[in-house]
Parts: C-alpha cells; sequence; structure tokens
C-alpha cells in the first residue's frame, strides 16, 4: 500500500489569512470575538465569527476566474495557494481536488433566489453560476491550471475526513500524482439563523483549510482514516462517535487529539462522553474559532499536522463527530527522518 | 464490476419498464411548468416526473415519511426499485454514493421566503433547514432502506451522478468495497430553472440536441440508482448481471465557468480513459450516450471531442442524448443516462431523438433519429458540468 504524506498545509481563519494566523490564535487559547450579523427585518441577534479582511492584496484575485467569485472561493484558493507554497510543481504530475463543503456559496445562492423571486428577469445570470456547489473547485483548478480529477463533496463536517480518504485512495490508485484536500465555508445572516434551530450556543464562523497531499516522503503522514459512522438521529450519535473512536483505537504517548467540540454544551456531548477518558493532550480548535463546518474540520486536520510539523507530538487524532450524519476519525504521524521532522 | 440493480424515475415514468420504452421509442414527455409560478419566465416547460400514489418509504417512521420532501421521494422510489431488483434484501451494510446538484432545494427556498416574510417566526424551520440540506435525501433513503454503511455525495454540477457511478466503480476496482448502491437525483426548483433561464439557455421551441437549429436545453427531473457489486460477489450469489461497468474517465476542462473549451479537450480525455480502463478503442463502441443538452456551445464542443476521439470510426458510432425527451436531470442526468445505457445494452436498441431534423454539420458522427435495433456490445456515456466537471463511464454487454 502506497504511504500518503501531508506535504503542505494552508488555512484562512478568523484568525487570519494564514497558517501563522490560526497557530497563534490557537497558541493563544482564548476564543476569539464574536461580531453581530446583520438579519433583514428582525431584531433577533446573530453572532458570527468572520475573516477579516487581508492584510495585503491578494495576487491570485487576479486570475480571471475569480474576479467576481464568492468569499468561500476566495478563502479556499488562499488556503490552498498557502499548502502548495512549500513545494515546487512539476510540470505533467497531476493535481487531484478534493473540496468539501457544507453550506456552499451560500451568498451568491441568497442573492440569486432573491433575485429571482422578486423578479426572475432581474435575476443576475452572472451570479447563477457562482451559486453551483463544484464553482469554488472549478476555480481552483483553473487557478491551478489543473485538470486532472476533482470532486466537491458536500455533507457534514465529517465530510471532509471522507474527502481526505478519497484524495489519498486517488494516490494510491493513480488517478493523481498529488492531491489538495480542502474544506471551506462562508458566512451568511442565512447560515447563521439556520444554525440557530440546531445549537443557540454555536457562533457560525469561516474560511478555508487545504491540505497537499502525495506519495513523497515528508514530516507527517497520513496514518490511517477510519470509516465513516452513519448515524441517522441525535440519539444514534454518541454510538457513532464511540465506534470511531473504538476503530481508531488512538493511544496517548506523546499524542495530541483535535477535537471538533465547539464549545456549545449540547453539541459536544457526544465526543465528550466518548472521548471522557482521553488523557493525552487535547485541542478543539473550534472552540476559539466558532463553528466553520467544513472549514473547521479542515482546521482540526491542519492543527493537528501543524503539532506534529512543529514536533510537538508524534502522533494527532482528529476526531470529527459531524453535525447530523457522520462520526469519523484519522490518525497522523509524525515521519523520522526526513527535513523538517 | 458488474450492475445487478436498476431502479429510474423520470418524466417518462416510475421504473424500468415504463422508461425503457420510453426511451426506445424516443417519447418526449415535456408539459407546462406546475411545481412553481413561471409566468415571469423566458420558457414555461419541463419534464416533471410523476411521482407515484405511495412512495416505498420501508422502514421510515410515519412522521418521518411525511416529511420527505420531493427529492428524496423521487430518490427513495429509484433506489427501492434497484434494491428490489438485485435481490439484495437484507443487506444493510454498504456504503451509498450518490450525486446532486441541488438537494432539497425547494425546501431552502421556502426557509427562506419564511425567513424574510416572518422573520422572528421559527414554524417550521428547523425541519426545512434539516431536509433542504443535500445529505438529507441520501439519509431519508439509508434510513428507509436499513442501511448502515458510509453516504457519500459528489456534488459535480451536471456531471454529479457520473461521477458518483465512477467513484463507486474505483471503490469496488480497488477492492475497497464489493458491493456499493449508487446513482444521481434532482428535483426541479424555482432557483435552478431561473438560473439557467436567466442564462438564456432553456429552449423557448423543444430541446434538439445536435441539431443544426438547436436553442437550448429543456430541464427535467428524477433519479436513477445503480446496484454495482463485484463480478465475484455476483456470481456467488447468483444475481442476475445487467452489464458490465468497464471504464470510468473524469478530467476537468479549466477553459471557462459555464462554456466548454470549444475542441472538447477534457471531454475527449475523459473518453479516452474510460476506453483505456474497459480495454477498448472507439472502434470497439456501438453508441454514446451523448451529454448532448441542447445548447450551441455544449453540442458543438461534443461533437468535436466525438470526432476527435473517435477519429476514422466516428461514422460508425451512432450518437443521441436522451435529454431531447426528457431534459436536462443536471445531478441525476448522468445516473439516468448510465441506466439508459444498461437498458440499451440488455435490450439491443439505439435510444433515438426523433425530434432532430438537421444533424449540426459538425457532427461526424450518425445521429439515431429514429427507432431502430442494433447490436451493442460497448456503449459510452458522456457527462460534462458546469465548471469543467468532464465524465465518461463505458458500459459493456451481459447476457
Amino acid at each position: 500500500m502506497t504511504r500518503i504524506f501531508a506535504h503542505g498545509i494552508g488555512c484562512v481563519s478568523p484568525a487570519g489569512w494564514s497558517l501563522a494566523h490560526l497557530r497563534s490564535a490557537l497558541d493563544a487559547g482564548t476564543a476569539l470575538p464574536a461580531k453581530a450579523a446583520t438579519r433583514p427585518g428582525s431584531s433577533r441577534p446573530l453572532a458570527t465569527r468572520p475573516v477579516p479582511a487581508p492584510e495585503e492584496k491578494l495576487a491570485f484575485l487576479a486570475h480571471p476566474r475569480l474576479r467576481r467569485s464568492s468569499p468561500l472561493t476566495v478563502y479556499a484558493a488562499a488556503a490552498a495557494m498557502e499548502a502548495l507554497s512549500d513545494t515546487k510543481r512539476e510540470a505533467g504530475r497531476r493535481l487531484g481536488i478534493v473540496f468539501c463543503v457544507t453550506g456552499g456559496c451560500v451568498q451568491f445562492s441568497r442573492r440569486f433566489y432573491d433575485e429571482s423571486w422578486r423578479n426572475p428577469a432581474m435575476a443576475s445570470p452572472l451570479v447563477f453560476p457562482e451559486t453551483v456547489f463544484n464553482a469554488p473547485s472549478s476555480h481552483l483548478s483553473a487557478l491551478l491550471d489543473s485538470p486532472a480529477v476533482n470532486y466537491t463533496c458536500v455533507g457534514d463536517p465529517a465530510s471532509v475526513l471522507q474527502g481526505l480518504a478519497i484524495a489519498a485512495d486517488w494516490i494510491q490508485d493513480g488517478k493523481a500524482d498529488d492531491c489538495l484536500l480542502i474544506g471551506a465555508e462562508e458566512n451568511d445572516w442565512l447560515t447563521a439563523d439556520a444554525y440557530r434551530h440546531f445549537s443557540r450556543d454555536a457562533i457560525c464562523s469561516e474560511g478555508a483549510g487545504a491540505i497537499l497531499l502525495s506519495a513523497a516522503p515528508a514530516a507527517v503522514e497520513l496514518e490511517r482514516i477510519i470509516g465513516a459512522k452513519l448515524y441517522l438521529s441525535n440519539q444514534e450519535r454518541l454510538r457513532a462517535v464511540r465506534d470511531a473512536r473504538a476503530e481508531l483505537a488512538p493511544d496517548t504517548h506523546h499524542a495530541v487529539l483535535c477535537d471538533s467540540r465547539t464549545g456549545a454544551g449540547q453539541r459536544d456531548a457526544a465526543e465528550n462522553e466518548a472521548w471522557a477518558d482521553w488523557r493525552g493532550a487535547r485541542l478543539s480548535p473550534k472552540t476559539i474559532l466558532g463553528e466553520g463546518l467544513a472549514a473547521g474540520a479542515a482546521w482540526q486536520c491542519v492543527a493537528a499536522i501543524d503539532l506534529l510539523r512543529r514536533g510537538q507530538f508524534n502522533r494527532a487524532f482528529v476526531s470529527v463527530a459531524g453535525s447530523h450524519e457522520h462520526a469519523i476519525a484519522a490518525a497522523f504521524r509524525r515521519h523520522d527522518g526526513v527535513p523538517g521532522a | 464490476m458488474v450492475v445487478t440493480g436498476v431502479g429510474i424515475i423520470t418524466g417518462l415514468g416510475r421504473g424500468w419498464r415504463e422508461n425503457a420504452e420510453g426511451f426506445r421509442v424516443g417519447r418526449s414527455c415535456f408539459r407546462p411548468v406546475s411545481l412553481f409560478d413561471v409566468s415571469r419566465h423566458r420558457a414555461k416547460v419541463a419534464a416533471e416526473a410523476t411521482l407515484p400514489a405511495e412512495i416505498p418509504c420501508g422502514r421510515l417512521k410515519p412522521r418521518a415519511a411525511r416529511r420527505l420532501d420531493r427529492a428524496a421521494q423521487l430518490l427513495l422510489t429509484a433506489a427501492d426499485e434497484a434494491w428490489r431488483q438485485a435481490g439484495l434484501e437484507g443487506t444493510t451494510e454498504l456504503p451509498i454514493v450518490l450525486g446532486t446538484t441541488s438537494g432539497g432545494m425547494a425546501l431552502g427556498e421556502g426557509y427562506y421566503r419564511r425567513a424574510m416574510e416572518q422573520p422572528d417566526g421559527n414554524r417550521g424551520q428547523a425541519s426545512r433547514v434539516l431536509h433542504y440540506l443535500a445529505q438529507s435525501q441520501p439519509m431519508a433513503t439509508a434510513a428507509a432502506l436499513g442501511f448502515r454503511g458510509p453516504l457519500t455525495l459528489i456534488a459535480n454540477a451536471c456531471a454529479s451522478g457520473a461521477n458518483a457511478i465512477g467513484h463507486a466503480a474505483d471503490l469496488i476496482r480497488s477492492g475497497r468495497e464489493e458491493l456499493v448502491l449508487t446513482g444521481g437525483y434532482d428535483a426541479l426548483s424555482e432557483l435552478v430553472f431561473s438560473g439557467f433561464d436567466s442564462l438564456q439557455a432553456l429552449s423557448l421551441t423543444s430541446c434538439r440536441p445536435f441539431d443544426a437549429r438547436r436553442d437550448g436545453l429543456a430541464l427535467g427531473e428524477g433519479a436513477a440508482i445503480l446496484i454495482l457489486e463485484s463480478e465475484r460477489r455476483a456470481r456467488s450469489r447468483g444475481a442476475r448481471i445487467l452489464a458490465e461497468l468497464a471504464g470510468y474517465g473524469a478530467a476537468t476542462d479549466c477553459h471557462h465557468l459555464t462554456q466548454p473549451q470549444p475542441e472538447g479537450a477534457a471531454a475527449a480525455c475523459t473518453m479516452r480513459a474510460a476506453c483505456a480502463e474497459a480495454g477498448i478503442g472507439p472502434e470497439n463502441v456501438n453508441y454514446i450516450n451523448a451529454h448532448g443538452t441542447g445548447t450551441a456551445l455544449n453540442d458543438a464542443a461534443e461533437a468535436a471531442a466525438i470526432s476527435a476521439w473517435a477519429g476514422d470510426a466516428a461514422p460508425r458510432i451512432p450518437v443521441s442524448s436522451t435529454k431531447a425527451g426528457i431534459g436536462h436531470l443536471l445531478g441525476a442526468a448522468g445516473a439516468v443516462e448510465a441506466a439508459v445505457c444498461v437498458m440499451a445494452l440488455q435490450g439491443q436498441w439505439l435510444p433515438p431523438m426523433p425530434g432532430v431534423a438537421a444533424a449540426d454539420p459538425q457532427c461526424r458522427f450518425p445521429l439515431a433519429r429514429e427507432p431502430a435495433a442494433a447490436n451493442l456490445e460497448f456503449v459510452l456515456t458522456n457527462s460534462f458540468g458546469f465548471g469543467g466537471a468532464n465524465a465518461t463511464l463505458a458500459f459493456k454487454r451481459r447476457s
């Protein structure tokens, strides 16, 4: 079986437009401040954690495909470019892309539907194509000039680890030489309003995380991803998270757990219980960054890989108790003998 | 790997028999849109499906069954048929790999309208959110049929269904799985209809793929499900094999978000890849179910791609697009057209496009325009989506 390694990681989050910003926020360990989101016609408060404006102009925005793209696309592109920045791309190598979202391009979808609802004749043909789930990943293929296979996977946050498994499979099966895994989301009052029905405490956030996978040895190896555990009701959620943990069989020796807790009581209950006896180090990025859905799961992976690259742990486990569909888990480990390990 | 079950619902009807007969004679099923108001749209028709009086809800509790949205009902209807045809009742541990573009879009539209009209009203909103999510229809299917395996939902625009089937095939070919329920589904929705209308991509006459005077596509809705399994597993349980899924190719056309590269380079690439996996060349292919939307740009690029890929064999490969009869089913299109290929291989006929009057001169291949028997051994189906998501599936006859 071909071994799979994490070659580059990139991140856009409410902490800022780079991995360094994410690292700094997670090291500080303090929840980032939430901001009020405006919702038309309602005085009901909605809080979100938005991505701040970039500190410098993003060069890739000059690409013709990104001129009017969604925020989600821009976050994903920035994270992908950072993940690729350490690697020299060789001509002819096929770069597969697996792009994972839960909400997708909500802003353009809301805008287009609103236009269409009020008067179809005024609905913008420029906006509609950007509402399609795979528009961001398509832009990314164009930006990277990559004609290789590209999937957009939709699901709850656990879909990010499912996507990671697809990316690894493509490399192992020879469908791609390298593969980018991306999880991304964008904020909108509509998303925050919708999420409120399931958790009054969770604060929606946005951004993207990207991981470049390859078979060439690097400092961090993707050790395994267990099969996603489907649950069809909240009552089954704990069973699914427990099963995921049991199958992963993690050990605590010099290991860190990056979990998907948000700090919002009820949503965290299953993961709290299933991992109650975990005695290793533990990091919960979403308690600091907010509920980033697919982006959030990608941040977990990025944070785990970063901790291994920094030499703080030998192994990292990622647990994603999805919002309503799957529980899943993955293991990464330091690969000694490689520069940077 | 082999196909041991097919379930389908389209504007032509419910189930293999009604659909196979409709596709065999080239029936068309467009009618005025009744699901939402199109009085202010340019186009007025679509191929709406008629849902069965009783949806096969299986193990769903009555309350959950009542909450099924249109997309879930389409999906469940097709999944139940495929499952029964494959004779797999009692099997629960298998993955589901599906394609869609819209999920429960109509519920999302309802959520938004309610949020705007009654900003502080909550009634029904939680349910709308939950069932709007694209994965809610596959989850309902898993619950109804008692499946416990993981769900994967691929949203690669109009290639979603083909990519889902191709991905399922990859899982079996690599030995990771032995049995997968796969396919695609999409229900008509106002947002998507308005989107294609705003692009002026919808035909104001009739959908005539590859016709020299074509003027656009028509939308439809439906679902198709294939049961894919390893040949070893199918043989060991004595299953009836309907066809072999012999090859799959996927690539990305980076030319433009909504327009294919004029020479169809990525499309030619996916046909080559699917045939390479199947171990065949253009001379072995007896029919192509084209993506063939009926838009000027798509059909021109696909014609160029088929001609470039097939070379001297092009004049001997009949081509048609079943979108002429049932419209463009978006995320379901690739799956429905895969099902059509299985039906054609089983019945040994060519799906015709009777509405096509004069073929576009770019077509170096014959268009199947009238119902005809054929000797089909290998067939291809092409799917090309927004964003340049391209996919080709190759099927082989099994008697």
